[in-house]
């Protein structure tokens, strides 16, 4: 590498001296690469951590427009999943490291822009995911009563941004359009028993909340048929088994599937199987105790095509959603939902979309495909813009769980590295990093939180959580989080 | 030939906090190191064992052929798991043990040999569940965190499967060539 080789041939004498560019190898900093990572959640953190594993000179920022860190494992993991939160650890690890620097409270794209931070940095790195969702497009998307499923995750989890949602929880049936894992976690959350959820850091508002919730039932509606799930099996297996509800299946939605899954990849075989079993087989005596004794209840509609959210009389409410029936044509993954005229009404005062989130564009200079929902790239590469790269979901697509966004990331950071070695990425061009955007900032009147400052509302939450033995109580109110650390 | 640089003081630091980080969590997830019995059943609290006193019958070797080809080697106890055997020893596997072995993913991922596989302790469903979501799924695939050491596991051979579908050549600036 180019530091050792500098200090070895200075040893030699003057002569290695004249070699074009010798002195620079002698100063070690002018070579470290100076990286910045927009956005602080799975994507970011993981590019960030393969980054400095792999480099041991790079310095890696990581800019966040909230105060805290984490993104979707804070705010998208659902309360009662605690395990996959574990990785904020590892992540911990690497915001400490000396090479590493967080940088909370900064809004890319507003407090500093891509540019900026270009002229900053060699690299930078758009890990910002997906903050909107897909729209419905239907008439009475917007009647009350009637919340994306992102919004109603982000309310639950403490998202400032869905603070104030207030759902609407006094109907007795609730219907989430979608039928992948967010799906499972919003009708799991509704239909949760209270001593469950109160021991988990779902937020205290969104708790009593749901205390004083009517809500008995929840339809899971799909456009497409059993085989065509995007839930899998350990959430489903969760909800089959969650206490006090009973699943609603219907065995005729199940007809013939066994002979049809016989040979496709394990996966989709054992998620399929479950399915059925739960629909067809009668239930051993512990499970149909269960099922008897349960007030609540969640169920699986498909080839159910959302037409139009139906209003109550006053107009403004949401009391039921009109469906188009479908048939399935082609098969697998690749199966299409074609409407066979026939519709059908399905009463409800609950409606939750969950049918994707998409991600935005962050600043006009950026490139990014609004079909797909991405930044055009190559390998995490941004398309027609040396220096940019991008992981996680701007890159690929709002789906996958945490190990695909991992491993996405590394390869980002591949690519990144690769450019480094090659120099694709010159480093002979020195970049001052941070030095300069502090400036920038400073002059736009924004102060950035550093990790140590959201370890400070970390502990704050630890310790409310303690009090109503929770993990934690989250703080939603981004001035409180500022006040905390007198900002 | 450099001092030793930063980069590994930070890793040894790392590895060292990491092992801490980990107990901590299983404290709370309820899994002593070495005790793999629970770590099949998440959850439950044994609180923290003093490890017993070793013997030479109660070491196990095991080599990990890492993704880029290289052969680690490393030495583990009886009972201990193969996820606590890659902590334990800081093997060097990009983004092993995200969930810190508490089936909630699938990157404790890896490949048996056939005559291993067969003695296996049976899967669980819940474990099963996470393997079927791991990249590189194969006939001889488990997940690392739910097999504990055996004896006549001494000296096996484990494959670390690829992680994403093109595999290119790995870059590491992080040691001076």
């Amino acid at each position: 590498m180019g530091s050792s080789c500098g200090r070895v041939c200075w040893k030699w004498g003057s002569p290695l001296r004249r070699l074009p560019g010798f002195s620079r190898l002698l100063s070690t900093a002018a070579l470290a690469p100076q990286i910045c990572v927009v956005g602080s959640g799975p994507a970011g953190f993981y590019t960030a951590q393969h980054l400095l594993k792999h480099h041991r000179l790079a310095r890696v920022d990581i800019y966040e427009k909230l105060p805290v860190p984490f993104g979707l494992v804070r705010f998208g993991v659902a309360p009662d999943h605690p395990e996959v939160k574990n990785v904020i650890n590892t992540f911990t690890q690497t915001a400490h490291s000396d090479r590493c620097a967080y940088y909370g409270n900064v809004t890319i794209g507003k407090d500093v822009m891509v540019k900026e931070l270009q002229r900053a940095y060699h690299a930078v790195v758009l890990s910002y995911g997906a903050e909107d969702n897909r729209i419905l497009g239907i008439p009475g998307e917007n009647l009350s009563g009637v919340y994306s499923a992102r919004a109603f995750v982000g309310w639950y989890n403490g998202l400032p941004e869905n603070r104030d949602l207030k759902p609407d929880l006094s109907s007795e049936t609730a219907v989430v359009l979608g039928q992948g894992n967010v799906a499972l976690d919003v009708a799991r959350v509704l239909l949760s028993p209270l001593d469950i959820l109160r021991k988990t850091d779902i937020t205290e508002g969104s708790l009593a909340a749901i205390a004083c919730s009517k809500v008995k039932r929840v339809w899971l509606v799909g456009r497409r048929g059993p085989l065509q799930v995007a839930f899998t099996i350990k959430e489903l297996r969760e909800m089959i088994n969650l206490p006090g509800t009973r699943p609603l299946l219907d065995p005729a939605d199940f007809t013939g599937l066994g002979d049809v899954i016989k040979d496709i990849p394990r996966p989709r075989k054992r998620l399929t199987e479950l399915m059925i079993k739960s629909a067809r087989e009668k239930p051993g005596e512990k499970e149909a105790a269960l099922w008897a004794s349960a007030t609540k209840e969640w169920g699986l509609k498909f080839q159910r095509s959302p037409l139009e959210v139906l209003p109550a009389t006053d107009g403004k409410q949401a009391r039921g959603i009109r469906m188009a029936v479908t048939r399935l044509e082609g098969s697998g993954e690749s199966a299409r939902a074609v409407p066979t005229g026939e519709v059908e009404e399905l009463e409800c005062g609950l409606i939750l979309s969950s049918i994707g989130y998409r991600s935005l564009p962050l600043d006009s200079s950026i490139p990014f495909d609004p079909k797909l929902g991405i930044i055009p790239n190559s390998l995490g590469r941004v398309q027609g813009a040396p220096g940019l790269y991008c992981s996680g979901w701007v890159k690929r697509g709002p789906t996958g769980v945490i190990i695909t966004t991992m491993n996405d990331s590394f390869d980002t950071a591949q690519s990144v590295l690769e450019d480094l070695q090659t120099g694709v990425l010159n480093l002979s061009n020195s970049k001052e990093g941070f030095k300069s955007v502090r400036s920038i900032l400073h002059s736009r009147g924004v102060h950035p939180v550093t990790f140590s400052d959201w370890e400070k509302i970390d502990a704050a939450e630890v310790a409310r959580g303690k009090l109503a033995g929770k993990p934690r109580e989250k703080i939603v109110d981004p001035q409180e989080m500022l006040q905390l650390i007198s900002h | 030939m450099a001092a030793p640089g930063t980069a590994s003081l930070l890793r040894a630091a790392a590895a060292s906090s990491r092992r801490w980080l980990l107990a901590a969590s299983r404290g709370a997830a309820g899994r002593p190191s070495g005790d793999c019995v629970a770590a099949r059943t998440p959850g439950r609290f044994f609180g923290v064992s003093a490890r017993a006193r070793l013997s030479s019958e109660d070491k196990v070797t095991v080599h990990f052929i890492n993704r880029d080809g290289d052969k680690l080697t490393a030495e583990g106890k009886v009972g201990d798991s193969l996820l606590d055997v890659v902590v334990d020893k800081n093997l060097d596997i990009d983004g092993f043990g995200a969930c810190e072995g508490t089936l909630a993913c699938s990157t404790c991922h890896l490949i048996f040999e056939d005559h291993i596989f067969e003695k296996l302790d049976a899967i669980t469903d819940e474990e099963m569940d996470m393997l079927d979501l791991a990249y590189g799924l194969t006939e001889t695939s488990r997940l690392g965190c739910q097999i504990c050491l055996k004896k006549f596991m001494n000296n096996m051979t484990v494959r670390v499967p690829e992680a994403v579908a093109d595999a290119r050549q790995s870059i590491d600036m992080s040691k001076n060539s």
